[in-house]
């Protein structure tokens, strides 16, 4: 029970550290969120500064071009780049943190000389088709037929939700190879290449206004047998490989962040003035703002036991269900917290009265598809009741 | 950083719980529960087990173990509800002859928060020594010179109360560095214990809801059951981490802030063991409200121990400060 890092650690700490003082500012501004090209530029841009200072992908193995940072370094990196307020993976992070890890584990040679290098590099950008219209949080029943052609398969289905796929050059594709079998056991894991014939992509807007994720229109698309990873119709235990960094320190970086963004609403509420009193004098928005910075380190504190585990057994606990659960949950809050302290002035998306509405709201608004994405909390919890406390299924 | 328990710390763990599991039964805290809440006899035992003389050096006759090793034990009293002034006494081990063996019962009175008043006492008629602990140091008086009256119907029948309307200034022992390390420490041992309340709450609920069937399945399979024990669950682990955070912090206080993270564990150790031991009534259903079941026990415990060592909305008010304070 020792919170102590390590000299290595803190040593990892000042060069990163001051790295990120000179790099971050030097980096300029993200530009406008509705601009996607200038964005994917903005996110492959940092992607391939932190390369050139051998900073990109620390967790991966030292032979893909990572730094096989321990756990606890990965630790200290999340730490300092949300102290530095720098760029984080942004539209690179299915390839960070799923595609590129999923081929390291499961990958041909040759798909990872293709593609780990240029993830690495932010030359490659990376979606992820797994969710279909009629498959989410059953995503074992999706439907998306590929029909073996030869040396190819013949791709038909679509595809939502899918986050950057205006962007990206790859996409993880779940695909049905065995429509007869049970339904974990027909599925494919594919490498789809977005710019093959019969991909169409339509955008949909989502409720912050910008048009981040899309649909996927599969017609007869023709993907090459070698692109599939894993063997055909294993790709459910590919996916669960895929999943199983998301357990990791996936959210790390999102959760030690909220922070920033606490401290943030402090300062804001000692700004506001009502009632001829500072937001700040009122007692009980003081408590709310101490009893989330209390779930906020305690949150903390539980990454920490996490990671301390998995660096022992190598996979990352089942509790961290629980993180995934308890963060997306705590970070609605303080949306709610962040809105109370604007007032009026959160009726306006762009900062009004020297008040940072435009950042808060921005804030605020993606929080709500926290707890939906990446597997909803009724799913999370359904996890939690089922496979640690051993309830029995509902039927 | 390794911040897991050590196999030697599993170990001690489960001394205690094995202890606690045949000694610390639901039959023994009914009986207590009528007969004033406070066993001389176990006490001895407890004392036995190394409770109060953990942290003492070794040098002076203890185990010279740290606040790691004492939450853990802490988190199992707390789960067997095991009844007395437990933490009193074991701050009080190098303080107060006798408290590190058992053979003296100390009891306190923290006078150091937001709102003390009215002094309420407990297992008054079990101590031997009443530490008053204040912002500027801790006194120590002879419990049976404070005019008191008891306390008829005390809210935890374990609990025992005595009111004090006013209190002697008993002999100063210690200075205001030492009242703020014991308030530190004090908290963090109550916060052990209520970590062990949401654990035991959450326990009893599930295994309450694999047995005890309606419409012909066992309650434990009707998913807003199962959604109440999955939050039971998140809570429980949020508090666990937050409590050994705080004993890590306590232990080496480079790694962070002591008082954010004390109060840190209070505060969410509070949380939890306040909203699982209710939703493991709920979970009971008609059960849940009799006596005869024991979550009643735990829910009670929660409120004595959440009014010590600074109330959740008292920690809540230090770290909103804290935030504030963030460069
Ligand atoms: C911002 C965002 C980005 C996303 N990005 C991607 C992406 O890039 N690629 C991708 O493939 N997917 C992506 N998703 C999809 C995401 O994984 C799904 O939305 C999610 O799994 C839920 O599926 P669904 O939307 O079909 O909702 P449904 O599964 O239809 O759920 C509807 C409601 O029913 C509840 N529910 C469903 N089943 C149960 C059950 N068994 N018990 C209790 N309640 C239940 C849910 O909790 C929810 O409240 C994204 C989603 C969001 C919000």
């Amino acid at each position: 029970m020792d919170l102590r890092y390590s000299e290595a650690d803190e040593k990892f700490r000042g060069e990163f550290r001051s790295w990120l003082n000179d790099a971050v500012p030097a980096y300029g501004d993200p530009p406008p969120p509705h601009d996607w090209p200038a964005r994917r530029a903005y996110d492959t841009g940092w992607q391939r500064t932190l390369y050139q200072a051998g900073y990109a992908c620390i967790d991966w193995p030292k032979q893909y071009g990572g730094r096989d940072a321990s756990p606890t370094e990965q630790l200290v990196y999340f730490e300092e780049i949300a102290r530095a307020r720098a760029p984080y993976v942004g539209i690179n992070f299915v390839g960070i943190k799923h595609g590129g890890p999923t081929l390291i584990a499961e990958g041909t040679p040759e798909q990872k000389a293709r593609h780990i290098p240029r993830i690495l590099k932010g030359e490659e950008v990376w979606c992820q088709g797994f969710s279909e219209p009629g498959a989410g949080s059953d995503l074992a029943s999706l439907q998306t037929r590929a029909v073996r052609d030869g040396d190819h398969y013949v791709v038909n289905g679509h595809k939502i939700w899918t986050t950057y796929a205006q962007v990206a050059d790859y996409c993880e594709l779940l695909v049905r190879t065995d429509p007869a079998a049970p339904k974990h056991k027909g599925i494919s894991w594919l490498i789809l290449p977005m710019n093959l014939p019969g991909i169409e992509i339509g955008p949909l807007r989502t409720l912050v206004g910008e048009g981040e994720f899309n649909e996927l229109f599969l017609e007869d698309v023709r993907v090459p047998v070698e692109d599939r990873v894993g063997a055909e119709n294993d790709g459910w235990r590919v996916t669960n490989v895929t999943l199983r960094f998301e357990r990791g320190t996936a959210f790390a970086a999102a959760i030690y962040s909220q922070q920033e963004f606490l401290a943030d609403i402090a300062r804001a509420a000692r700004q506001v003035t009502r009632d001829d009193a500072r937001a700040w004098d009122d007692t009980a928005l003081r408590k709310e703002i101490g009893h989330a910075q209390a779930e906020l380190d305690a949150l903390w504190a539980m990454v920490k036991m996490g990671v301390s585990e998995s660096s022992k057994t190598g996979v990352p606990g089942i509790a961290g269900v629980a993180v995934k659960l308890l963060y997306s949950e705590l970070d609605q809050r303080l949306g709610d917290l962040a809105m109370r302290v604007l007032g009026r002035a959160g009726l306006s998306r762009d900062d009004v009265g020297g008040l940072p509405s435009k950042r808060f709201l921005a804030t605020a608004l993606k929080s709500i598809s926290l707890t939906i994405a990446a597997g909803t909390s009724q799913i999370q919890r359904n996890i939690i009741a089922e496979r640690i406390l051993g309830l029995p299924k509902e039927r | 950083m390794d911040f897991r328990v050590t196999e030697t710390q599993q170990e001690l763990r489960n001394a205690v719980h094995s202890f606690c599991r045949t000694r610390v039964t639901v039959s023994l805290l009914h009986e207590l529960a009528t007969k004033g809440g406070f066993d001389r006899s176990l006490w001895q035992e407890l004392a036995e087990l190394g409770v109060f003389s953990l942290r003492r050096p070794e040098a002076r006759g203890g185990s010279g173990l740290g606040m790691a090793e004492a939450v853990l034990v802490f988190e199992e009293l707390g789960r067997c509800l095991a009844p007395g002034p437990l933490v009193w006494s074991h701050l009080a081990a190098d303080l107060v002859g006798g408290a590190a063996s058992g053979a003296v019962v100390v009891g306190g009175l923290d006078l150091a928060g937001a709102a003390p008043a009215p002094y309420l006492v407990e297992h008054r008629d079990a101590l031997g020594v009443l530490l008053i602990l204040k912002p500027d140091g801790v006194a120590r008086l002879d419990p049976k010179r404070a005019p008191v009256r008891p306390v008829a119907t005390p809210l935890d029948p374990l609990t025992p109360l005595h009111y004090a309307e006013q209190l002697p200034d008993g002999d100063r022992i210690a200075g205001a560095d030492a009242a703020r390390r014991l308030r530190l420490e004090g908290a963090t041992l109550v916060a052990a214990q209520l970590l062990g309340v949401a654990e035991a709450t959450l326990e009893v609920a599930v295994s309450y809801a694999k047995i005890r069937e309606q419409f012909g399945r066992p309650i434990g399979s009707f998913q807003a059951l199962k959604h109440m024990m999955a939050d039971m669950f998140a809570r429980q682990e949020l508090a666990r981490a937050a409590v050994y955070a705080a004993a890590a912090t306590l232990d080496h206080p480079e790694v962070g802030d002591v008082e954010r993270a004390v109060a840190t564990a209070k505060l969410v150790a509070a949380e939890a063991a306040m909203k699982n031991s209710r939703a493991c009534i709920q979970l009971h259903g008609g059960m849940g409200y009799t006596w005869e079941v024991p979550a009643h026990y735990y829910f009670k415990r929660t409120w004595v121990l959440e009014s010590l060592f600074g109330t959740a909305d008292e920690q809540a008010a230090i770290l909103a400060e804290k935030t504030a304070a963030a460069p």
